[in-house]
């Protein structure tokens, strides 16, 4: 939902001499911070008058360039990563728009209430920090004072600068109950279809033979001919009944996914489409049981829908785990102009990757080539053998 | 002819096995675990093998690895899968597994007894039964060359070649004559490039070459 971009790599923390230029920097950038937090309350109230929208346009990301310097130095003084976490500007918003998604950025409203501290507190901080240093003889002073100084200004920071533990978790609360819902709803639905799919399938099948059987059996004194067409009509049946059993077992969980894991039910599925699919697959282990569920199914509606919609010559899937992530990519060289908020399977894809916090991304420009990709956070579980690794 | 027999259901087990000794077969083990299935089919008095795909230990395709890795064992060992499903995967993986003598059928096909008993018969002998259902799905996929030269009467009666049907057989269900037939396959044996040898071993490759092997 958020942009996260992490700051500089955190490596060990810095010395002293280091938090001491931080020190100057912040001293420094005390200026520009205090003209942005001037401009930005100018902006804001001109802003009425269309007046302040430039002004705003301008100052902005003025002041989130600021507060990203002062996120890398807390970040590097604390040791711990500190997030930039915008709201993100969807692309192709005019400029007004622009300004409106920034005002509704509680990012926003906090970098503002940083800046006033940083200008007033903060400076206080920063300032001491490097007279200790400049005056030498507080050197001593310095020494031992420069750490607890410098931690207490990247956590004056870090209070503004990114968001705290609760409204994480109210905000991952919320995610949450969304995505249930979801698959509450998408549970609903599927056993309605499976109840449906018996209903209209195999149970229809099963009384149809029944009745042929019973038929049957009545006629076996007085038309022994009748009899045997029954019977035969019967097993026709059973052949039915068994293939419509076999399709919802497909698509409850599909046989080759049980045996052969995500590779293996891909490649089965690229097998039976009607265009050449290249599938590359390399995965250590296997993915938890409902994720590779979720995630064979994802793939299997994206390259239902390259066989349908795409007008493609040739498409691919790339499967691989990196980083606690599995990702698969499937993309084709058809026409392009795929828009997953116009199909429901995309969006149910989408809903079911929700569940395990994964995410679905398209991109397909008219003209081609579609690429979507897939992701899910998980952890895979230890090899298993496969035919081909399979001792003799 | 003695086969080795492994279904994990005791009923389907009894049944097959009263099936196929019904149809001069004889069973010389029948198995109803992946563990006691590799040794039965090292077993050299063995001729031929009927399997499950699913047994345990893990219920998933024990039977299919089983039989590839008899056949690595046994060039040309006879061996006739049976599932209750079918995946072109598998039916590709098998075919890959050695020149002919496979068979993969749905449990289903059972059912009619006597044709079952003939595929067994003809997967003994060399030959490549596939069930239809295969041969459906991989007659759907858009094909690119050389299968793309084939007319469509051709690649329909190479869909029955790779169900394991005699010419005769063919010629009936298609309703033509026999020479008809043969005119068809000679003409797909030349479109697909396949030397002239012995009949069966190019009827095998050209079932292969369909099947993208």
């Amino acid at each position: 939902m958020t942009a996260v971009t992490l700051p500089l790599e955190t490596t060990r923390a810095p010395g002293r001499l280091r938090l001491t230029s931080y020190a100057a920097w912040q001293l420094l950038l005390w200026i520009p911070t205090l003209v942005a937090v001037v401009f930005m309350v100018l902006g804001g109230t001109l802003a009425i008058a269309w007046l302040g929208i430039g002004l705003l346009l301008w100052v902005v990301p003025m002041m989130r360039w600021l507060a990203g310097r002062h996120r890398a130095m807390a970040a590097q003084t604390l040791g711990v990563p500190v997030p930039a976490e915008y709201r993100p500007v969807p692309e192709g918003t005019h400029l007004v728009g622009r300004v409106m998604v920034w005002a509704l950025d509680p990012m926003t409203w906090r970098e503002l209430a940083w800046a006033l501290v940083s200008v007033t507190l903060g400076l206080l901080l920063s300032m001491i920090a490097v007279l200790l240093f400049v005056c030498v003889v507080t050197g001593a002073l310095w020494w031992f004072g420069i750490e607890p100084i410098m931690r207490a200004r990247a956590r004056l920071d870090c209070l503004f600068l990114s968001y705290g533990r609760t409204e994480r978790l109210e905000q991952r609360v919320a995610d949450l109950t969304q995505s249930r819902a979801h698959v509450v709803d998408h549970s609903a639905a599927e056993l309605r279809r499976l109840e449906r799919d018996l209903h209209d399938g195999a149970q229809a099948r099963l009384v149809a033979l029944s009745m042929s059987l019973g038929m049957a059996d009545e006629a076996f004194d007085t038309d022994p001919e009748r009899a045997r067409r029954l019977v035969s009509e019967a097993r026709s049946t059973t052949t039915a009944a068994l293939g419509d059993l076999r399709s919802v077992v497909r698509g409850i969980h599909p046989p080759v996914l049980a045996d052969r894991g995500l590779t293996g039910g891909v490649e089965a599925l690229a097998l039976d489409l009607p265009l050449p699919v290249e599938v590359e697959a390399r995965l250590e282990g296997r993915p938890p049981a409902p994720v590779e569920s979720a995630l064979y199914f994802g793939i299997a509606e994206c390259l239902a829908n390259v066989g349908k919609h795409a007008g493609a010559e040739h498409a691919w899937v790339r499967i691989r785990h990196r980083d606690g992530v599995l990702r698969a990519i499937v993309g084709d060289d058809g026409r392009g102009g795929a828009d997953p908020a116009t199909g429901s399977g995309m969006l149910g894809v989408m809903r079911r990757l929700a569940a395990f916090d994964g995410t679905m991304s398209v991109s397909s420009p008219a003209g081609g080539p579609t690429i979507i990709t897939l992701e899910v956070p998980c952890d895979l579980s230890s090899p298993k053998t496969t035919p081909s690794s399979e001792p003799d | 002819m003695r086969l080795v027999l492994a279904e994990d259901n005791a009923l389907l087990r009894a049944g097959l096995s009263t099936l196929l000794e019904s149809h001069g077969f004889s069973i010389l083990h029948a198995v109803d675990h992946a563990a006691d299935l590799d040794a039965a089919l090292a077993d050299p008095a063995a001729e031929a093998a009927v399997l499950d795909v699913r047994m345990p230990p893990t219920f998933t395709d024990e039977g299919l690895r089983a039989a590839i890795t008899a056949r690595a064992a046994r060039p040309g060992f006879p061996v006739m899968v049976l599932s209750q499903y079918v995946e072109s995967l598998y039916a590709r993986e098998l075919l890959a597994s050695g020149t002919g003598a496979v068979g993969y059928l749905l449990k289903d096909r059972v059912a009619d007894v006597a044709e079952f008993a003939e595929g067994v018969r003809r997967v003994a002998a060399g030959g490549t039964v596939l069930d239809p259902e295969v041969v459906a799905t991989v007659l759907a996929r858009r094909r690119e060359e050389p299968l793309d030269r084939l007319t469509a009467r051709e690649r329909e009666v190479l869909g029955l070649m790779a169900e394991g049907r005699s010419n005769a057989a063919i010629a009936q269900r298609l309703s033509v004559t026999e020479k008809a037939v043969s005119k068809h396959i000679n003409a797909i044996f030349t479109k697909l490039d396949l030397p002239v040898d012995e009949d069966d071993h190019r009827r095998v490759r050209a079932v292969l070459a369909w099947l993208r092997v």
